[in-house]
């Protein structure tokens, strides 16, 4: 049995059935990291101690034939922006390179209360800012389907993680489409759920009324099983809606003839590269064969979505990371003479350069004289972007289209140039403006082998459905 | 040119970044290719439509309710039942840069 290659079903049933063991996963999970790591760097710590003895502990359950918790003994990887107690958590920043939490977040508490096994914390963009992985302040990612690629970003390490089995499944963090869009560069399966969905406890803020936390799986079946455990209300995040959460897993199989499945125009124009327009063309051709209704459908505000994204996102980042001021927590630098000094040098050298950029753009954006003209516009067209999907969410149960325009670029691309950086997230940011859910899905290659990935989006809370079309096109490809 | 070296030096200030010549230099740049570019938001008449500050705006808000009152579903258990137990002092005090075991430790705030 390759235990590396397991879903989270098998890898459940086989400690189950005793056909191995929580320890044998996890010591093959540390097996595969130690020999293939080095070249992708998908992660920036293991925390073997913590893993192993909670595979002890699920293994002397199975051992006296002991009812087993839904993830028991699943390996499992978390992405570094996410606090876990008494491991250090970094989110990908110098600034925070000596920090270990006195508290786990809820989603990876919820995980762990499953059965699940805590590898380790996984690389990414620092403070979740990028789309290639390549701002993380300790190395870069490479993604595992070629080398000289990126794996995306901002969550390039849970992505890489799965797709070259270092890891079962993964959670990851989704602000502008850093869960989908190195999903997509990397070939996996990535959710961003509906905001208020899943509890952002513990979750180091980026953009407070954009991040969402969500899983990359291999399987969209394994998406179903990582959300249903993640999601629902916690009096930890007020934002967390008291919303009923479903059974995602047990209604996945049901038929999707008669759905009906918007194509958006603005999804399909200029900048969308040949391959991977075809690709999803394909994929729908195959939803309509299945039974579903294709609809054409308009959101005539897209093209205005990065501009508006970006400055929500950075106005936000600016006061969340004000809080890095090197008193309480994080790096301080040596030698201040003052507290204001000390505050400066510390951000200054503790922070990199895309971070000093967002939040040098969001304080503008805040700032006296800016504000109405930047801040509260963007703000305004929030309003019309997320109208779009509701007035189309009249007409279709779910939206489709590319993930990303383009499939993996190489390492080094776009670095020099923040704008075409921003870019590569064009038709994911709305989803996180709006707060509806998506779904990434692999949807073949191009002539490289490269991944390209098909978004299905959804209304507020209506995961199950978009898991159910994502499920039936992965069983019928 | 939008923004100029002097703005970005007071925004820094702002923001409490101290920016090295070059990283101000190249701040001029960036900053002013992104607000060159999000300057298309303009072709867009707002004037009539409200500014959405957060997604739970567009669902589970009662709209008939004003202020805060709009937003009392969220509000923290732990917070209605009185503040939850804070951590131990030794646990606060565990990742301070500089600390005396009672206190966080900073530079001299006022000079005398």
């Amino acid at each position: 049995m390759n235990l590396t290659g397991l879903t989270i079903d098998s890898a459940r049933s086989a400690v189950a059935e005793r056909k191995t063991t929580a320890t044998a996963l996890a010591e093959n999970f540390f097996a595969k990291i130690a020999s293939d790591d080095p070249k992708i760097g998908a992660y920036l710590m293991l925390s073997k101690e913590r893993a192993l003895a909670k595979a002890a502990d699920i293994d002397r359950l199975a051992e006296k034939g002991e009812p087993l918790p839904p993830l028991a003994g699943v390996p499992v990887g978390i992405k570094d922006v996410l606090v876990t107690k008494g491991v250090r958590s970094t989110a990908g920043s110098k600034i925070l390179g000596n920090y270990v939490p006195p508290y786990t977040g809820t989603a990876v508490a919820r995980l762990e209360a499953a059965g699940a096994v805590v590898l380790g914390k996984l690389n990414c963009d620092e403070f979740a800012m990028g789309s290639s992985n390549e701002n993380s302040a300790f190395h870069p990612v490479h993604n595992p389907r070629d080398l000289t690629r990126v794996p995306g970003g901002s969550s390039g390490g849970s992505a890489a993680a799965v797709a070259a089995d270092m890891a079962v499944a993964t959670l990851g963090t989704d602000t502008g489409g850093s869960i989908r869009q190195p999903a997509s560069f990397c070939g996996v399966v990535g959710l961003k759920p509906t905001y208020g969905r899943v509890s952002r406890y513990g979750l180091i803020a980026f953009a407070s009324s954009l991040d969402h936390i969500g899983p990359l799986t291999k399987t969209v079946q394994d998406t179903a099983i990582m959300l249903r455990t993640i999601a629902g209300r916690d009096p930890m995040d007020a934002t967390s809606a008291d919303v009923p959460v479903p059974d995602y897993a047990a209604e996945i199989d049901r038929p999707i003839q008669g759905l009906k499945v918007g194509i958006a125009k603005e999804y399909f124009g200029e900048g969308l590269e040949s391959e991977t327009r075809s690709a999803v063309e394909a994929a729908i051709q195959r939803l309509a064969s299945l039974g579903c209704e294709i609809v054409d459908v308009s959101l005539p505000h897209t093209k205005y979505a990065i501009p508006a994204y970006y400055l929500v996102a950075t106005a936000e980042a600016s006061s969340n990371l004000a809080r890095f001021d090197g008193v309480r927590y994080g790096f301080r630098a040596k030698g201040a003479g003052s507290l204001s000094e000390m505050y400066r040098r510390s951000r200054e050298q503790g922070f990199g350069s895309e971070v000093k950029r967002r939040i040098m753009l969001g304080t503008y954006a805040l700032s006296a004289g800016y504000y109405d003209a930047y801040y509260l516009k963007a703000q305004r067209v929030r309003t019309l972007l997320t109208r779009d999907f509701e007035e189309a969410f009249t007409k279709v149960d779910a939206i489709v289209g590319p993930t990303c325009p383009t499939p993996a670029f190489k390492l080094g691309e776009k670095v020099d140039d923040p704008l075409a950086m921003y870019l590569a997230d064009i038709y994911t940011v709305t989803a996180n403006l709006a707060g509806i859910p998506g779904i990434s899905i692999p949807v073949g290659a191009n002539k490289d082998g490269l991944p390209i990935g098909m978004q299905i989006f959804g209304k507020h809370f209506a995961e199950a459905m978009i898991l159910r079309v994502a499920y039936a096109y992965e069983k019928a490809a | 040119m939008k923004v100029t070296e002097k703005e970005v030096s007071y925004v820094a200030d702002l923001a409490n970044l101290e920016l090295s010549a070059e990283e101000r230099n190249r701040m001029v740049r960036d900053l002013n290719s992104i607000l060159g570019y999000v300057e298309s938001l303009n072709e867009l008449d707002t004037s009539d439509v409200a500014a959405m500050a957060q997604v739970s705006d567009r669902y589970g808000v009662d709209q008939s309710k004003k202020g805060s009152e709009r937003f009392a579903y969220a509000s923290r258990d732990d917070v209605h039942e009185g503040l939850r137990k804070s951590f131990p002092r030794e646990v606060a005090l565990a990742n301070a840069p500089d600390t005396d075991g009672t206190f966080f430790e900073v530079p001299k705030v006022i000079e005398r």
